[in-house]
């Protein structure tokens, strides 16, 4: 599950030198690096990962607010879901659907929804940041992260999160950092309604500090891992932290 | 200007750290356009969803060849984007640290007293005056595009990291306009850099072919003065 750390030495970035000219001219092919190049794209991929968390994310910076009249129509507002790729179809819940928060922790919870809609919840009206470069604005409501980590109280091995999802095999890994961020919520509201099976039904995570691939849709477990967990994407290549 | 003086001297005229930053910036620079189409057309608008923008672009909706593409998907390209990043800010600073250090930047710099020598040697390229006008390094038209240069790399660099972090870093999004005005300035970028390097290379073959090699061993033969 988890990818080989790749290792960022002096020697790579001699050799990332060497290698952009010729590559950015063999641009003209619209190559990606080839086998002996990706993966020391991904190192300095995870370099950024690093700066990114480490060094830029603020775990008190919240994401602008914006007033519900800004919210972008349904119809312009696009989703996306592994399942519909395949099939042409959001997927639906399983009739018994649970949510399962566990992994290290020492009070595992399975949580129904109803459970999780009495539990205090956070809305906001925030813009939606694409990975393609697009962006669009909505509200959502739901429970915090960091609300749900304080009842599972995670052990000293919790150093990521794994979101899992039954649209496909997607999931998410995430870091602590971002996910304990105030504004990163577990979600069953999209614009004051009940999520949609387009959002994510019945539950999905939300953060406006990511961008939203990062926001696995279709939840049906939270766990604490102390290896870094991928994720459908990520592990294809897609910068893993994705903080914005 | 072609004085009947017998051959001229050869003169050191570009310092290897400013050759080496030059063609470093030529060749990331390729890279990093390329890579940026290759983002680009993963959603080629812009404005947010469901809004209107305010700006024109004639690339709106059109795919971009392969050929001018880096990374063959959209992780390619922001992983080739990202990575290109590093030796493109970083040969930037090293550039600007050795201007300043060296004083290098009082041959570059366009000031207000440019301008007027910029206004004649427009002219004597539009052939309006014949005689070239006395220069040192450079003439005032290059000291403006070299000065133009680094202020668009500069802003190509700030209003990249304006839609890298637009939360973190929201205080410089917001000096762009916000997101998707950052995200036309990035874009609106490569044009004039294309521009200029198009611009660039035509005189250097019409005016001043003795610079290309300036530039590559750092020695100069050529028809202008090597300092100010």
């Amino acid at each position: 599950m988890t990818e080989p750390e790749h290792r960022l030495t002096r020697r790579d970035l001699f050799r990332l030198g060497l290698v952009a000219g010729p590559a950015a001219l063999v641009a003209a092919c619209g190559w990606d690096g080839g086998p002996s190049l990706e993966p020391r794209l991904r190192a300095f991929s995870r370099l950024n990962d690093w700066v990114g968390e480490r060094l830029l994310l603020s775990p008190g910076r919240l994401a602008k607010e914006y007033p519900v009249t800004a919210r972008t129509p349904a119809r312009d507002f696009p989703s996306y879901s592994i399942t519909r790729n395949d099939t042409g179809a959001f997927p639906a819940a399983p009739s018994q659907w649970k949510f399962v928060v566990g992994g290290a922790v020492r009070k595992p919870l399975t949580l129904t929804l109803d459970m999780l809609m009495a539990m205090p919840s956070e809305t906001y009206t925030v813009k939606h940041h694409c990975v393609e470069g697009w962006t669009a604005i909505g509200s959502w409501t739901g429970v915090r992260v960091s609300v749900l980590t304080k009842m599972v109280q995670p052990t000293p091995e919790a150093h990521y999160l794994r979101f899992d999802s039954f649209d496909s095999d997607y999931f998410n890994g995430w870091d602590l950092k971002s996910a304990m961020h105030p504004q990163t919520i577990l979600a069953y509201a999209h614009n004051d309604r009940p999520l949609s099976p387009l959002k994510g039904a019945p539950l999905r995570l939300y953060s406006p500090i990511k961008l939203g691939y990062k926001m696995t849709k279709y939840l049906t477990a939270m766990t604490f891992t102390s290896e870094r967990p991928g994720g459908y994407w990520e592990d294809q290549g897609y910068p893993w932290l994705a903080g914005i | 200007m072609e004085s009947a003086a017998g051959p001229r001297p050869l003169v050191k005229r570009h310092h290897g750290l400013v050759r080496t930053a030059h063609w470093l910036h030529a060749v990331v620079l390729v890279g990093m356009i390329a890579s940026g189409l290759q983002i680009y057309g993963a959603f080629s608008h812009f404005g947010i969803r469901g809004g209107s923008f305010p700006l024109p672009n004639p690339l709106d909706g059109k795919p971009i060849p392969h050929w001018a593409r880096l990374g063959g998907w959209l992780a390619g390209g922001l992983n080739w984007h990202f990575a290109l990043a590093w030796p493109f800010v970083i040969t930037g600073l090293v550039y600007l640290g050795f201007l300043a250090a060296s004083g290098e930047w009082r041959s570059l710099l366009f000031g207000p007293r440019d301008v007027g020598p910029a206004v004649r040697m427009q002219l004597y390229y539009f052939r309006v005056l014949k005689d070239h006008p006395p220069q040192g390094k450079h003439n005032a038209l290059q000291k403006g595009a070299y000065t133009f240069i680094v202020i668009l790399g500069a802003l190509s660099a700030l209003t990249g990291f304006a839609i890298y972090k637009p939360v973190q870093l929201s205080w410089l999004t917001s000096l762009f306009g916000g997101y998707e005005l950052a995200r036309y300035w990035h874009f609106l970028a490569v044009w004039l850099f294309v521009g200029f390097t198009l611009l660039h290379i035509a005189l250097v073959v019409l005016v001043d072919p003795a610079s290309l090699r300036a530039m590559i061993t750092g020695w100069y033969r050529g028809r202008f003065p090597s300092h100010d």
